[in-house]
């Protein structure tokens, strides 16, 4: 198959937002209907939000077997100018997955940007259910919602903690201690 | 226990002939491993038990203050009589917001941070996090520094698994054996002191090369250690590996499989005690590990006995790399002679004002890194270790995540305790070697 024509697969199914299915075109910028970008020698998929679970999909099928790392960045102070494809728009956040495929001993990440006013994006879990604690960081820390995760609550703050700590917009400060319910343990 | 080839093919064909409703790791509802529970309704539980609708079963809260759990897990129990049916670890007491910190700290600065993470192999940390400041400055390091690094980083492997024996020991009853493994550890400690400075938390491997060059007469101290450490080794087989108690107490107990680990993204001793040979320094290599010879140590039945005997025989293997580190070290500098990241040497100082000014820009404001983002991982003692860094063309990270191997290696504690006893229970948390630092961060 020529590179045109998995490319035009490849957008077609882009558009109505299915997997792919094609691995064998990484250098041709569409791979399992995302955009593909070299960043300092690691290979990124630039996947939109409603894309993200396809792409992820066709990636597992492809034998992306190790869900390695999920984390997000919040752009909101960012001082550089932001570089990212064409079509691609900056939103605030981003939702990075990177994946590993033990058999080719090749590693990509998944890049999602998600705009602040709708901060959702699909759950991972049952692709790789060791995504689990790795979204309820990023829920947790970010406030990013995770669609269709099995326990969508924080991991790391306390569950009446308010605000998200690795927002831009939470300010570094001092806070006294809070004891999670001390007054119910038995 | 040798190298032995993984069919990952079959693997993968068989998950996606089953696709994903049949494994147990992938199970959502009351089935699952996981009590999916929040800490309220557990609490709410615990002041009123008759609000729980199982008859059979009962909610037991284990830790965050337990003698068995590493320091601040906690984990929540659904007990049927002395069978855990299911459980949820709960993290987070000891949380400090460090990789908030590591945006308010410059890349000089963020060293000292990130060490404090695991502080059992602290060096892992600040390699995977000097490595992803390397790869978004572009500079190399000098082939001394490389070699440094990989020494160091396999004393402290050695140093965190031979603490590994000393709390699997104690968890197990072998109190015994918790003096001997941190006797030893010790051992390799004082050498990583004589270097560095610090027992732990060094700040040694630094953006550009590592803090100080090794002292004289090194050779001699690892020498010394090369001697003492394997007829301890040796003590340990007779005390532990071939003991019919020892053996009866872990084999057997916490078993996973091949894809089961792969899902939970467990890696490092955990998935390959499964029988998956997968090791970043040899499988996505770093530093200098292809010039190297060492196994992959893999074991077959992904039980807490096989996770015992890797971490043993890693040591050998560290001690074997440590070896050949020795006959190749080469010469050179021991940093790169960058005058972006390194700062003037001392004599320069006094001699010249540009070299004064230049000393104190790198210390105040640090250097600035160009904007971009990266990921770089190192096979630390508990998995794969991977920094995410973003950088946005300041002194200080935009963006500095850690992948650490204990917080996701944590999840997969449910499954391998579900129907078990509560004893075994501890078996499992201790095989599984969570470091609460990096859990937590």
């Amino acid at each position: 198959m020529s590179d045109d024509t998995s490319a035009t697969d490849a957008a077609q199914s882009e558009e109505e937002g299915a997997p792919s299915g094609h691995d064998d075109n990484a250098g041709a910028g569409i791979r399992f209907g995302a955009i593909v970008e070299e960043s300092l020698g690691d290979t990124v998929l630039h996947a939109s939000v409603e894309q993200y679970l396809h792409t992820a999909t066709a990636a597992h099928a492809d034998g992306f077997a190790l869900l390695v790392d999920l984390t997000a960045v919040d752009f909101l102070t960012y001082a550089g100018t932001r570089t990212l494809p064409d079509a691609v728009s900056a939103e605030r956040f981003e939702v990075v997955t990177s994946l590993f495929n033990p058999q080719r001993r090749e590693r990509i990440r998944i890049r999602v940007q998600v705009s602040a006013a709708d901060a959702a994006v699909a759950s991972m879990f049952d692709l790789w259910p060791g995504s689990e604690l790795l979204e309820r960081e990023v829920y947790d820390l970010f406030g990013i919602e995770f669609t269709d995760h099995p326990d969508m609550c924080r991991v790391l703050m306390p569950d009446d903690w308010v605000g998200h700590p690795l927002r831009k917009d939470y300010a570094v400060s001092s806070i006294p201690v809070q004891f999670k319910a001390a007054s119910n343990i038995r | 226990m040798s190298t032995v080839e993984h069919d990952t093919a079959d693997a993968d064909a068989a998950e996606m002939a089953t696709g994903h409703s049949v494994s147990r790791v992938h199970r959502r509802g009351d089935d699952s491993a996981v009590l999916r529970m929040s800490e309220a309704e557990a609490a709410q539980i615990g002041n009123d038990p008759s609000t729980y609708d199982d008859d059979e079963r009962v909610l037991l809260n284990m830790g965050p203050s337990h003698p068995s759990t590493h320091g601040v897990l906690r984990l929540m129990l659904e007990m049927e009589g002395e069978t855990v049916r299911r459980s949820k670890p709960v993290v987070g007491y000891l949380h400090t917001g460090m990789e908030k910190q590591a945006e308010q700290l410059t890349y000089l600065q963020g060293c000292t941070n990130v060490t404090r993470m695991d502080y059992a192999s602290p060096l892992f940390t600040e390699l995977a996090f000097s490595l992803a400041t390397e790869k978004l400055l572009g500079i190399e390091v000098p082939e001394r520094a490389t070699w440094i690094r990989m020494l160091m980083c396999e004393l402290n492997r050695m140093a965190s698994h031979l603490l590994f024996m000393a709390t699997n020991g104690m968890d197990l009853g072998a109190v015994g054996m918790m003096i001997y493994g941190w006797r030893e550890r010790e051992e390799v400690l004082r050498f990583l002191e004589k270097v560095t400075g610090l027992r732990m938390n060094h700040n040694y491997i630094r953006p550009g090369g590592v803090a100080a060059d090794m002292h004289d007469g090194w050779e001699a101290d690892i020498e010394r250690l090369l001697e003492l450490i394997p007829p301890r080794l040796e003590e340990y087989d007779i005390l532990m590996t071939g003991q019919p108690i020892w053996r009866e107490r872990l084999q057997g107990v916490g078993a996973l499989n091949a894809d089961e680990a792969l899902a939970l993204s467990a890696t490092g001793p955990i998935l390959r005690s499964t029988g998956f040979a997968w090791d970043l320094r040899r499988d996505d290599p770093y530093l200098a590990y292809p010039e190297v010879d060492f196994d992959v140590i893999v074991g077959s039945y992904g039980d807490c006995y096989d996770r015992y005997a890797i971490r043993l025989n890693e040591i050998r293997e560290s001690m074997w790399i440590v070896e050949q580190i020795l006959d190749n070290m080469p010469s050179g500098d021991y940093r790169v002679q960058d005058k972006k990241v390194t700062p003037p040497p001392r004599v320069r100082i006094d001699q010249s004002m540009e070299a004064l000014i230049h000393h104190f820009k790198i210390f105040t404001e640090g250097y600035k890194v160009p904007e971009g983002e990266t990921y770089a991982a190192v096979e630390s003692p508990r998995g794969e270790l991977g920094v995410y860094m973003v950088s946005d063309g300041t002194s200080k990270p935009y963006r500095m995540h850690v992948r650490g191997p204990s917080f996701i290696n944590v999840q997969t504690m449910p499954h391998l305790m579900q129907n078990g006893l509560i004893a075994d229970g501890v078996a499992i948390i201790s095989s599984i070697d969570p470091i609460m630092g990096e859990v937590d961060r």
